[in-house]
């Protein structure tokens, strides 16, 4: 098992020391090693995307009782339509690329790669298993935010230059969201990184690693601080990636596509594709923040290679979006620029203190039950409080009765 | 007190027995896999006309007489006939020619209705897609020919009906037909008496 746990790494040592018995200098293997390491994750998360491209459509047909797509297959198997994503592709690549005549042509054609290019970066400094992270950073947490904040741009940038007036009012939603949700995004990332005293991923990982009593994790999601935490984060990556339900800036009913409404062809399949892997590099951090890492959840259960853990973690959460999206219905613009400013954020700053409090009464049950109340009376009266506010009334009409 | 946000986990409740369900209960699952699973159609359910013929050869069995009536009501024109002739240049009661052009037919079923002879009657077919927009559109005779046969099939209820009638139409067409030779004989038996009895009157 030891050897499975290591086996990507031994696969890459191996493959180098091969290249290196036959006189390749010091220089080229170095940096092959960063190419092998750099083409393993990008395929491996081209292949998450493909695969939850089609899962995705399969899963919400399921919650509303239909098959979902099960025809593209290979040949003459059918493969529960598993090849679906190969027919996507194809017809994307076909398809002609539209550029509207009035459009800023070179912004036009940056605008997906822009949105590409950090959706990739993040992905450098996930740790995807014991001593398997691509680039070791001390401030890993730091370069992930500032690196994913280039979305922003990308978007603003297609929204302009299609020089469409849903496009750009699209855009303008994706900025006032992606802005708003930033700041409880990092509060929550703030406490992990404030419990475990440091800002690199491989270290907050060791810090919920090891189990009390000997069976229960210490993944800091199974504390009042830390599952308030880890709630606020999973609300906030979702409207990051902009996926239901707060995926306004693409509201169909009232903006056609938003900023990708002047998109086609490569150019929107590139949009898609970075955006699906921006939502799996936020969840791969909500996993390494939150969930364990890549820390087995029972101690017998560590046979199971590490890595598995966490790409098995990675679509349990990807899961739960997708099941999210198939319940809740798309919020109102107002409605969620206020659930962010009054709800996420004073939330947040309760969590913020209930972690502190939790760190020095001690870690203990006092620590437990202060920083339950803590997160539990705000959570209480704040929700009630913007239940009341939103709460569906009978409407009266002014002038018809 | 309404615990706020109980409302999100009783939704997410009903998506996953949802999701779960329609992998555990077949009867969930509404879709039909249409090409290999194919719906039972109602009895009324109607596409396009097509000609009833009776017996084996579709063109000695055909009901149609070319009288044009349907060509004459459908509005939107769809039908189109040619009446036979004989080597003469007599007309015949059978069309040479008789198209329906479905792509401008809007199954009101109003030629079937106005038919006195049984003739035309709705299909249940809509697998009629072709290739070609206009010539593969346009079905002739060979096409709209159908046996009394699957007519029964597709609308047993209808058909009995218009059997029934048929039916009842040759027994009276051949009671009269009886009578009428009866009658005939009748005629020619008195004629004869008379005949038999005058030559003794005038002799």
């Amino acid at each position: 098992m030891d050897l499975l746990e290591r086996a990507p790494i031994e696969l890459k040592s191996w493959f180098l020391n091969l290249l290196g018995s036959f006189g390749v200098p010091q220089g080229i293997l170095s940096v092959l090693s960063a190419v092998i390491i750099i083409g393993t994750v990008i395929g491996v998360f081209l292949g998450l995307f493909a695969l939850m491209s089609v899962m995705e459509r399969k899963i919400l047909a399921r919650a509303q009782n239909r098959y979902g797509p099960n025809r593209v297959g290979f040949f003459r198997w059918r493969l529960f339509g598993l090849f679906q994503p190969v027919a996507d592709g194809i017809k994307m690549i076909t398809k002609e690329d539209l550029v509207p005549r009035t459009s800023d042509r070179a912004v036009h054609f940056l605008a997906p790669v822009v949105m590409m290019i950090p959706a990739l970066l993040v992905l450098a400094i996930l740790p995807y298993g014991r001593d398997m992270v691509p680039a070791e950073l001390d401030a890993g947490i730091l370069y992930f935010f500032a690196v994913g904040a280039g979305t922003e741009v990308a978007v603003f940038m297609a929204g302009w230059a299609s020089n469409n007036k849903y496009s750009v009012l699209g855009a303008m939603r994706a900025i006032a969201q992606m802005i708003s949700y930033e700041i409880p995004l990092v509060m929550a990332a703030i406490i992990a990184a404030m419990i475990s005293g440091s800002l690199s991923p491989s270290a907050i990982v060791a810090a919920q690693g090891g189990f009390a009593w000997g069976f229960v994790p210490q993944w800091f999601v199974l504390t009042p601080w830390g599952f308030t935490a880890g709630l606020l984060f999973y609300i906030a990556a979702l409207a990051e990636s902009n996926r239901s339900p707060f995926d306004l800036p693409e509201g169909e009913s009232e903006l056609v596509a938003g900023h990708l409404t002047e998109y086609s062809g490569f150019k929107y399949a590139t949009f898609f594709m970075a955006e699906y892997i921006g939502m799996f590099a936020v969840c791969g951090l909500l996993v390494t923040l939150f969930l364990g890492g890549w820390q087995a959840p029972l101690p017998f259960l560590t046979i199971i290679p590490s890595w598995c853990w966490f790409f098995g973690k990675v679509c349990f959460v990807a899961f739960t979006m997708v099941w999210v999206r198939a319940t809740l219905p798309r919020l109102r613009i107002d409605h969620m620029l206020a659930f962010a400013w009054k709800f996420l954020l004073p939330m947040s700053f309760a969590a913020f203190l209930s972690a502190a409090c939790w760190h020095y009464a001690g870690r203990g049950p006092l620590a437990w039950l202060l920083s339950l109340a803590i997160v539990g009376i705000p959570y209480l009266i704040l929700g009630t409080a913007f239940t009341n506010r939103f709460a569906i009334s009978r409407r009266t009409y002014q002038f018809s009765e | 007190m309404n615990i706020p946000g109980s409302g999100i986990i009783k939704g997410l409740a009903v998506t996953a027995r949802n999701f779960l369900g329609s992998y555990v209960e077949k009867d969930r699952l509404t879709t039909e896999q249409y090409p290999e699973e194919r719906p039972k159609l109602p009895e009324n359910a109607r596409s396009f006309p097509f000609l009833v013929f009776d017996g084996e050869d579709p063109e000695a069995g055909m009901r149609c007489v070319s009288c044009k009536i349907c060509e004459k009501e459908c509005p939107p024109q769809c039908i189109y006939i040619v009446q036979d002739r004989d080597a003469a240049g007599k007309a015949i009661k059978r069309p040479k020619v008789f198209d329906i052009d479905i792509s401008v037919c809007m199954s009101c079923q109003i030629c079937v209705e106005v038919c006195p002879f049984e003739s035309i009657r709705m299909d249940q077919d809509y697998e009629l897609s072709s290739f070609d927009r206009f010539g593969s559109l346009v079905l002739g005779k060979s096409r709209l020919l159908k046996s009394n046969t699957y007519y029964r099939n597709i609308h047993p209820t209808e058909a009995a009906e218009t059997d029934a009638r048929l039916e009842a139409d040759r027994k009276k067409k051949e009671a009269a037909a009886a009578a009428k030779a009866a009658a005939a004989e009748k005629a020619a038996a008195e004629k004869a008496a008379k005949a038999a009895v005058e030559p003794e009157v005038k002799a």
